[in-house]
């Protein structure tokens, strides 16, 4: 799914992780609608992103879609 | 299906009690309800013990025969259910099922956890375990950022505002206050509520339900036999499990819970009730959003009303819907697999009028809803006084 963009349904700044994820605090994931269809939990790169931003997904970490805001 | 009685009910106090092993605090539960219902060892015919994460918390497995050899209970059947935060929830509804239809008389449903022997980074991932790993969680969610991404969504749907979690909050704190064996017995202010500190955004540390150690137990036994343990039992008029997706972005609508809705239709058509009807409830919130939803998906309040609902004081003490008078999971504790089968004594309390300083006037209707995970699983169970 290279290159899918869509839509944030929702998201969070998450403050408070697993130890797997404490380096990253804070950081944001999304609920992602996909162009293609379907939905998708992903992490935002670069700048917060709020519900109706568009974002493209800019490279897969582990199975992990990482998606970045369309200016 | 015959009419079952919950005839005993027994409860550790919730807290972090680093002295205390899962197993003396799931035996202790175990014997005050027994004692409660005047009952010995040697007439439980079966154990259901509601069990999130021992392995993981505590590297124990094998749990019911752990715990129902410990209580003296010799030779029957002993399971132990997992359905994340509803697995005594679950647990109940399975040994209702077992007494219903006249397999077992008497059973003993008990639900135990002990998380605060791991540091909480830890405790956050054990928790976790109960979300899609594949997916969500893998992408870094924790179980406060699953209902950070509702309350999100339920706010930009709804105009849900952060007030409106705080008043959850505040009102579930002022009832744990006056429970005794509430983990946290300390009054907090709207002030207060909105300024904790962040956890996973829009929700901070006010928003979340507390890590805690604790055992509660219920005995069931068929109406008729009733008045051989109590002189007031409880009846079971309506319970309904249902499920629905583990992830939450497989869910179509993330503002409402499916299993919830179609769990509590189950039970008030099979009760016999309506939402109006119910007096109190105790209402599964793991975060101040999920008891706004629940309001919502029990049919207490409108569609996107929760919050107004909650702030309005219908769920206080005092109003005409009191909501989590034991505290609920924010103020009570929520040793997640004690939780669903603790909900059940708190509501018994009540409608023994035994609840002390929280009692309240109306309280022969009462309805608990436990929730599992993102809303993967929901007992919804509807008692009612004899």
């Amino acid at each position: 799914m290279n290159g899918e963009s869509g839509t944030v349904y929702t998201e969070t700044v998450i403050y408070s992780a697993p130890e797997a994820f404490a380096a990253d605090v804070p950081y944001q994931t999304a609920i992602v609608s996909l162009d293609s269809g379907g939905r998708v939990t992903g992490r935002i790169l670069g700048g917060r992103v709020v519900i109706d931003d568009r974002v493209a997904e800019v490279e897969v970490r582990d199975g992990v879609p990482f998606f970045r805001k369309i200016a | 299906m015959r009419p079952v009685a919950v005839v005993g009910i027994g409860k550790t106090p919730f807290g972090a009690f680093p002295h205390r092993d899962l197993r003396s605090l799931a035996v202790e539960g175990g014997e005050k309800c027994l004692k409660n219902a005047h009952a010995t060892p040697s007439q439980v015919e079966a154990v259901f013990l509601g069990n999130f994460a021992g392995p993981a918390f505590v590297g124990q497995n094998h749990l019911a025969p752990y715990v129902s050899t410990a209580l003296g209970i010799q030779g029957v059947p002993a399971t132990r259910v997992e359905a994340a935060c509803a697995s005594s929830g679950s647990a109940f509804f399975h040994a209702f099922n077992g007494v219903a239809s006249g397999v077992y008389d008497i059973v003993l449903v008990a639900g135990v956890e002990k998380m605060t022997s791991q540091p909480t980074p830890r405790v956050t991932e054990i928790l976790a375990s109960a979300g899609d790993c594949a997916g969500e969680i893998k992408a870094g969610s924790t179980f406060a950022s699953l209902f950070a991404m509702i309350a999100r969504r339920h706010m930009y749907q709804f105009g849900t505002t952060r007030e409106h979690l705080a008043a959850v909050a505040v009102k579930n704190h002022a009832n744990g206050a006056l429970n005794p064996d509430a983990h946290m017995r300390k009054p907090i202010t709207m002030e207060q509520a909105m300024a904790g500190k962040p956890i996973a955004d829009p929700l901070n540390l006010y928003d979340c339900s507390l890590i805690s150690d604790g055992a509660a137990a219920v005995l069931l036994a068929p109406a008729e036999r009733a008045h051989e343990f109590t002189d007031k039992p409880v009846r079971i008029l309506g319970i309904a499990q249902a499920s629905d997706f583990v992830a939450l972005d497989q869910k179509p609508d993330i503002t409402t819970f499916p299993a919830v809705r179609l769990a509590s239709e189950k039970a008030y058509r099979m009760a016999g009730v309506r939402p109006t009807d119910i007096q109190l409830a105790e209402l599964h919130d793991c975060f101040t959003i999920a008891e706004i939803i629940a309001l919502e998906d029990l049919g207490f309040a409108p569609r996107g009303e929760g919050g107004p609902f909650s702030l309005e004081g219908h769920t206080a003490r005092t109003g005409d819907k009191p909501v989590n008078t034991s505290g609920g999971l924010k103020s009570k504790g929520h040793p997640v697999g004690a939780t669903g089968v603790a909900q059940i004594c708190d509501l018994v309390l009540q409608m023994r009028c035994e609840a002390g300083e929280r009692q309240v006037p109306r309280h022969s209707l009462g309805l608990a809803q436990n929730l599992g995970g993102s809303g993967a699983t929901c007992v919804v169970t509807i008692l009612g006084t004899i």
